[in-house]
């Protein structure tokens, strides 16, 4: 009888030898004469147990992680073909707590199904949505994504729905849909994981937001930092043409959408939507002025429809399952789930999938499990490199979009990186500002200069040349950046400055 | 903004260079927003893009040079010089800061003599810098020649230097 065997391909496996993992399986089997199918899918997100391996037995899928090439003879020898116990043994995948404890609906099918299968997406609930839209009229389309409450995932947390409506509402003969795949913020990974684990989601996604504003062309600006997800997208989308998902007839119903995809070039600012459509237009990724807003003057002066990848993963489950069955998760204003994602150092680092509410603790300790290195957390940076530093006093505070913001800081895209007790946090303030004067993309003065002047400020501070008075400097420049600055780049990047400042100062008066 | 990780001496292109360049243009002029795209195909060929292939890319697209030039020179990915036989571009950011990637980037700077941005001294190895690979709960992380790698150490740098070295004495190592 043949066995399958689940081997990840997911960039974060790749990169602790899943490969390795997976030719070392295929060639024991050989050489045994063992009938065994090695199905490569994306991961379940608990990356501290990469390579997780997982093997199909009549009473689920039972994990063995982490695994390396050479334990795989042993893994054999102890029977885990049937399932049988081992020392990496886990037991049934879905029952692992920390899988077990999350609400996975924009991640239900990551981890399970080999990615670019497109009969086993949908064998898994693949397509309904789409063809739920197509059914519907473009103002139905809309309303359901407004009434679900998804808010733009990418950080900003506008309400998508809104934005379709306006596009919808604007007269043209062209429309797109430019999916913002420049996941730069450090910490994040969810995007990564998304177009890896589950790219027809994503195109799906696109192709519904194509049929309800009325936008036959989609573009996706994936970041160069991603090759592995460059690979299993292009893939992708050449099957979904070939399947009839994209192109002139989608699903046979005479609607025309099709994606196309580019790649960045190592801009933290084309993750900016307006710098992000200069660069699909091939120009220099320097920030628009708004208005006016891309849903009515977008890419080529376009109306066009800016979403990040996981809003868009998120659209065909509230197609398919409705929009008030999503508004049923969350609390307050910030509806659904979001795919958190823990970093840094942490005990269980990965993605997890859970409505907005819980706390920091429970995800920092009760999923993380707290540092890696089993000393004390001290910080937690919240929402990426714009995003507020939080002493351990503060994580109890429930995430969602507004309560964070009322705490000074955000959700941003949930990324969330964590330090030990050796963490100077003046260093950290440095950075923040170092990080902005590479990545600013000039356009703007508070931001290009600002953040050079902030680099030798903090310098003075640390090295305590008039330290009072260049704090107070410090602070005075983070109020020209955050108030006069073009975009959120320059006007966010106080937030770890000041943070790192008001709930560390001790860092700042060493030397 | 800084200038571009590698904006030494422009080196001459070749015929064979050019060549590239002139392919690179004659699959991918048409397309909308054309440019990156062509950067893009040129690197993956040549490891770097040649400054004095600038004037017939303008024209090819009917932009000034001045656009190309500022095009080019934005975006930290795209280099004017080539590269050692192996790049590796080492996490900078939060997330592997977290884990230590400083004192892996000091170590490579001491060790090795390759300050971000620059080439080891044995010159086997560009060492560039990257801000994030969305691999962070795995850091420190680098690619090396595009391959993804975690939890690096100073050991597993050393590893990897090791390695440049051998490829760059092999036959053909230096393209």
């Amino acid at each position: 009888m043949t066995v399958t065997v689940y081997v990840p391909r997911d960039s974060a496996a790749l990169s602790v030898g899943a490969d390795l993992v997976a030719e070392a399986i295929a060639a024991h089997a050989a050489a045994t004469k063992q009938s065994v199918r090695i199905v490569r899918n994306g991961s379940r997100g608990m990356l501290w147990l990469e390579p997780l391996v997982e093997v199909e037995t009549a009473t689920g899928r039972i994990a063995y992680g982490p695994v390396q090439a050479e334990d795989v003879k042993a893994l054999f020898d102890s029977g885990f073909l049937h399932g049988q116990p081992h020392a990496l043994c886990h037991g049934k995948t879905e029952s692992i707590p920390y899988f077990q404890k999350q609400t996975r609906l924009v991640f239900a099918r990551i981890g399970v199904i080999d990615p670019l299968d497109t009969a086993a997406y949908q064998a898994h609930g693949g397509l309904i949505g789409l063809q739920k839209a197509l059914a519907l009229a473009p103002m139905a389309i809309v309303d359901e994504v407004i009434a679900s409450g998804l808010r733009g995932r990418g950080g900003a947390g506008f309400p998508a729905g809104i934005k379709w409506k306006t596009t919808l509402g604007v007269n043209d003969s062209q429309k797109y849909i430019a999916c913002n795949a420049d996941e730069g913020d450090s910490g994040t990974f969810s995007d990564r994981m998304g177009i890896e684990g589950d790219p027809y989601a994503l195109l799906e996604g696109m192709a519904i937001a194509g049929i309800a504003v009325g936008a036959t062309q989609g573009y996706i600006y994936l970041r160069s930092e991603y090759p592995d997800a460059k690979a299993v997208l292009l893939e992708a989308i050449a099957r979904a043409r070939a399947s009839g998902w994209l192109g002139s007839n989608v699903l046979g119903s005479g609607k025309s959408f099709d994606v196309h995809v580019r790649i960045g070039a190592g801009a933290y600012i084309c993750g900016e939507e307006t710098a992000m459509l200069e660069s699909l237009e091939g120009k220099r990724g320097v920030v628009r002025s708004k208005p006016p807003l891309p849903a009515i003057s977008g890419l080529w002066g376009k109306p066009t429809v800016v979403n990040n990848v996981m809003t868009l993963m998120s659209v065909p489950w509230i197609l398919a399952h409705g929009g008030a069955a999503y508004a049923a998760h969350g609390i307050g204003r910030s509806k659904g789930t979001l795919p958190f994602q823990l970093a840094g150092n942490i005990q269980r680092g990965g993605l997890v999938e859970v409505p907005f509410g819980c706390t920091l603790n429970q995800l920092i300790h009760d999923f993380g499990g707290g540092t890696a290195s089993g000393r004390k957390v001290r910080a937690v940076q919240v929402g990426g490199p714009l995003g507020a530093y939080l002493p351990a006093s503060k994580l109890d505070l429930p995430l969602d979009y507004e309560t964070f913001a009322q705490a000074g800081g955000m959700v941003g895209h949930g990324g969330i990186v964590v330090f030990d007790d050796t963490v100077d946090m003046a260093e950290q303030a440095r950075y923040a500002m170092e990080f902005c004067k590479i990545e600013s993309c000039g356009k703007c003065t508070p931001c290009r200069i600002g953040s050079t002047r902030g680099v030798e400020v903090v310098d003075r501070i640390r090295s305590g040349d008039r330290r009072e008075e260049s704090t107070a400097l410090l602070r005075d420049l983070c109020s020209t950046m955050t108030h006069a600055s073009l975009c959120a780049m320059g006007g966010l990047t106080p937030m770890p400055v000041l943070s790192a400042l008001d709930h560390f100062p001790e860092d700042f008066r060493k030397g | 903004m800084q200038p571009s990780a590698h904006s030494g001496l422009a080196v001459a292109a070749t015929p064979a260079q050019l060549a590239v360049v002139d392919a690179a243009l004659a699959r991918l002029r048409d397309l909308p927003g054309a440019l990156l795209p062509i950067f893009h195909a040129i690197q993956d060929e040549l490891g770097f893009v040649p400054t004095d292939s600038l004037p017939r890319i303008a024209e090819a697209l009917n932009l000034s040079r001045a656009e190309v030039h500022g095009v080019l020179t934005f975006y930290h990915d795209f280099r004017t010089s080539p590269p050692a036989p192996t790049v590796v571009k080492l996490c900078r950011a939060e997330a592997c800061q977290a884990v230590g990637c400083r004192s892996l980037e000091a170590h490579l700077h001491q060790a090795h003599g390759a300050a971000m941005g620059s080439t080891t001294h044995c010159g086997a190895l560009t060492l560039e810098p990257v801000y994030c690979l969305g691999n962070c709960a795995l850091g420190p992380s680098a690619l090396v020649d595009g391959k993804l790698v975690a939890r690096l150490t100073t050991q597993r740098l050393d590893a990897i230097v090791a390695a440049a070295k051998q490829k760059a004495a092999a036959p053909g190592g230096r393209s």
